[in-house]
């Protein structure tokens, strides 16, 4: 049972309060960070640092960091093309070069990015990677994408499979077989590749410094459980999770960066005061609304927009979850360093059973008191989608409260129809509206 | 009295249109045991046997089933195999299956394997988590690990305890199955006009849905009756059909493609019955066996990592074995496995001059005029070449 107090009556207020458009201590202290790390990638080549590509899901950060690599992280390039405009164009190279309209669209606009001249965020050429780390966690295509990247860049690969939580829980002997990976396979390739000797009391170190910053990460997403939520967990949620699931777990920087965020968003808290979105303050509150499936990133301000001009903030969602669980008790641990990084790699939310998704969202449902959930189902990626509607059914059926089901894309521009999208929405806030009004005269 | 290949395709025919799955449960009824369904791409099929059960291959239901409810389950953008698969479970044609296997061959079947969990909650849902890591004592070990897992349960389901006894003549019977299969397709490529993939693929697909000793027997009996015939005489270009390995083309499409001027001499159809380069050894201990065979002699296909670079080199090699002149394409739609394969293939073929031609397919289509005349125009080029 959670302790959550009723909504406020809606409609009463503007929705928004486009004075208090300011930024944030944490969002400048964010770009300065992710702004370094591409900065510092871009200059690899001079500096002599050596790059190694991977992947979100279960990603090593503090393993790499240990052997003084770079890594690169082709979903957030992807990511980052897409919100700059540019993934259109990429992709319809890949296209054009032989991949399938069918597949997913970061592998595309990945392969189309380096054959345009691999230009990153920041403007800056990227490196090739001087290997290709596979974490295989939660995702077929990671294989294939890897595979094909190897044949472009003519580099070596390294594969750690992390076996799927079929029946929703982790064996020993699923963990036992990604430490052995981590100790035959993965630890040798990056030794070789850096002339790094293997520490694993520097990895402790990391370890102890990720799991602070865990601490402090848990503690903003769940600041949404208060009325009004402080935070918007999905598109705001992008945000915050942008250093811990990419090359910051496991550093002092990171460490930093979420100790500011916590203490940012707590204070949001205390002063009962609503997310910030790109047009001002959420002043008013309309709906609580949990969301599963990734965001669309071509269109994502648009996309964005359509829930807070609704008054409709995300207070949970499964997408921020992809890099781990961390609210459901998972931290890394400098105690079992390869133990706890094989946990990690287990544990990420698309490495989860379809029933663990379905028990999940409905959980977060119940324990942020949502008004109903929303799924965005992408076109290019079958880990999310294959299954979706059954877990819509499911989590109505468990919960009560309102189902949505929204479709676009990931980076392909062409898959994000606007004013469709925008209708469904407002749809489903009317049904939301009508199942809380009938359960509140019920 | 030995059968012509009409008998014996007629036979193989009635099993290919079989959604009640009528002879498995006769063969329940008649032996008192019990059926495991499973996926595409590779399930270990041995140790279900020696459990005193059916393997079973549910492979979906090809252009003869409308399907309804699975179209709920399913977005657009998604492959038919799935939908077709739940709708079968919705209506209660698998409800003679006393379990189901699921292997990690994409994310849309393991995600069907959570689906299963929901939808079928009575049934033994299991997730056949094959190992990608192709060392003896790390995926090896994982993979012997999973297996020995396996047998415990389905031994505990059936009554029939996997013995290393049970599981080592197991072992030799699919060794005989993949040798008889082995040789059908030996024939078929030195001889196809004799026996072409339109038969082959149904002969092979019998074994789906019956008793392995009894699918051996088919298999050798067809290529007896084959050799017996006398076959047209036709000047087709000799193609491989590639990533057809998991959806299945209707039989209407592998005609079509036949008719269209062309020998299919090598594909991925029913990959399972060829699964192994090698037997897998009949001492020892049987679990290790099957292990080993797996990481060492599985063949190499869109859903195994290749731990080096040169994916494409595999199926240059396939060309060279078949005598074939070009590489038909033949993927499912939005088969993520199949098609972010074929870049790769495509390059190396490029590379070596090799011609291809690349179309996609749904299990339900109906219209196969385009692709034969795709096809068609395919192999004409491929003869000109030839003759310039
Ligand atoms: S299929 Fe999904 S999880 Fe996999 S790379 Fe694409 S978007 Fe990511
Ligand atoms: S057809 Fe392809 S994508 Fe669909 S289930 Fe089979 S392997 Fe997966």
């Amino acid at each position: 049972m959670t302790n959550i107090p009723p909504p406020p009556m809606p409609g009463t207020k503007p929705i928004l309060d486009p004075k208090s458009v300011v930024k944030d201590r944490s969002m400048e202290f964010q770009k300065e960070l992710i702004g370094s790390y591409y900065d510092r990638l871009a200059r690899s080549p001079e500096t002599g640092e050596k790059t190694v590509a991977t992947f979100v899901p279960g990603n090593l950060a503090e393993l790499i960091q240990c052997f003084g690599l770079v890594p690169i992280l082709p979903e957030i390039n992807a990511l980052q093309s897409g919100m700059r405009k540019q993934s259109g164009h990429y992709i319809t190279e890949a296209e054009r070069m032989g991949h399938s309209e069918d597949v997913c669209t970061y592998v595309k606009c990945d392969i189309g990015m380096f054959h345009e001249g691999n230009v990153g965020p920041t403007g800056a050429v990227l490196p090739t990677p001087d290997h290709l780390l596979l974490s295989y966690t939660g995702c077929f295509t990671f294989m294939k994408w890897f595979e094909l990247l190897r044949e472009e860049y003519g580099c070596p690969s390294t594969m750690l499979q992390v076996p799927y939580q079929a029946r929703g829980e982790i064996t020993p002997e699923m963990k036992a077989y990604v430490v052995k990976q981590l100790k035959t396979e993965v630890i040798p390739a990056l030794e070789k590749l850096s002339g790094v000797k293997f520490d694993i009391d520097l990895l402790r170190e990391k370890l102890t410094l990720s799991a602070r910053a865990e601490d402090d990460l848990v503690a903003v997403l769940e600041a949404a459980k208060a009325r009004p939520s402080p935070i918007d967990a999905y598109f705001g949620g992008v945000y915050y999770i942008g250093p811990i699931f990419t090359a910051f777990r496991g550093t002092q920087e990171g460490c930093d960066y979420y100790r500011v965020l916590r203490e940012e968003v707590e204070e949001r808290v205390r002063q009962r005061r609503g997310p910030t979105t790109p047009e001002g303050e959420m002043t008013d509150e309309r709906f609580r609304l949990v969301v599963e499936g990734p965001p669309n990133w071509t269109n994502f301000r648009e996309f964005w927009k359509m829930f807070y001009d609704e008054g409709a903030v995300v207070v949970a969602s499964t997408y921020t979850k992809v890099g781990g669980l961390y609210d459901r008790g998972f931290r890394h641990d400098p105690s079992d360093p390869l133990g706890s990084l094989a946990e990690y790699c287990l544990g990420c939310y698309t490495n989860l059973s379809l029933p663990k998704r379905v028990e999940l969202i409905s959980d977060y449902v119940e324990e942020y008191g949502a008004d109903g959930f929303l799924i965005n189902s992408v076109k290019s990626c079958a880990s999310f989608s294959a299954g979706q509607l059954l877990i819509l059914r499911e989590v109505e059926k468990r919960t009560g409260r309102a189902g949505g089901f929204i479709e676009s894309d990931l980076v392909d521009p062409r898959y994000f129809s606007g004013a469709n999208i925008k209708n469904r929405i407002e749809s489903y806030l009317q049904m939301v509206e009508q199942k809380r009004a009938a359960g509140a005269t019920a | 009295m030995t059968r012509t290949t009409a008998e014996l395709m007629a036979f193989a025919e009635d099993l290919y249109y079989d959604l009640d799955f009528k002879s498995v449960k006769r063969w329940k009824v008649k032996t008192g045991g019990h059926a495991i369904g499973f996926m595409p791409v590779y399930a270990p099929r041995e140790i279900v046997h020696a459990a005193g059960a059916m393997p079973v291959g549910i492979v979906g239901a090809g252009d003869w089933l409308e399907v309804i409810r699975g179209d709920a389950y399913y977005q657009s953008y998604l492959c038919h195999i799935p939908r077709s698969t739940i709708d079968m479970a919705e209506s209660g044609r698998l409800d003679f299956l006393e379990g189901m296997l699921f292997p990690s061959t994409c994310d849309v079947i393991r995600n069907l394997s959570g689906m299963w969990q929901i939808v079928k909650p009575d049934m033994y849902t299991r997730y056949v988590d094959v190992p990608q890591n192709f060392t003896d004592g790390v995926g090896g070990q994982f993979w012997a690990h999973e297996l020995r897992t396996l047998a415990q349960e389905l031994g505990e389901r059936t009554g029939t305890e996997v013995t290393d006894e049970r599981l080592r003549a197991s072992i030799a019977l699919f060794n005989e199955n993949r040798r008889a299969v082995c040789d059908l397709y030996s024939l078929r490529r030195d001889e196809p006009a004799r026996a072409p993939t339109s038969e082959v693929y149904l002969m092979v697909r019998a074994g789906l849905v019956m008793d392995v000793e009894d699918h051996t027997a088919l298999i050798r009996e067809y290529i007896t009756a084959a050799r017996n015939i006398t076959p047209p005489e036709l000047d087709n270009a000799r193609v491989i059909v590639v990533g057809a390995f998991c959806e299945q083309p209707p039989i209407g499409l592998i005609k079509s493609i036949e008719r269209s001027g062309c020998f299919v001499v090598d594909d991925d159809l029913i990959l399972i019955s060829r699964w192994f380069t090698d037997n897998a050894a009949e001492t020892g201990d049987p679990i290790e066996a099957l292990a080993l065979a797996f990481v060492h002699d599985s063949v190499p296909t869109a859903v195994m990592y290749s731990a080096k670079a040169g994916r494409g080199k595999a199926v240059v090699e396939r060309v060279r074995v078949a005598r074939a002149e070009g590489v038909i394409f033949a993927a499912p739609s939005f088969c993520t496995p199949a098609l972010l394969d074929q870049p790769m293939l495509v390059a190396e073929l490029d590379r070596e001059g090799i011609p291809y031609t690349a179309f996609k397919f749904a299990e339900n289509a109906g219209q196969f005029q385009p692709i034969r005349e795709q096809t068609g125009t395919f192999a004409d080029t491929m003869k000109l070449w030839s003759v310039a």
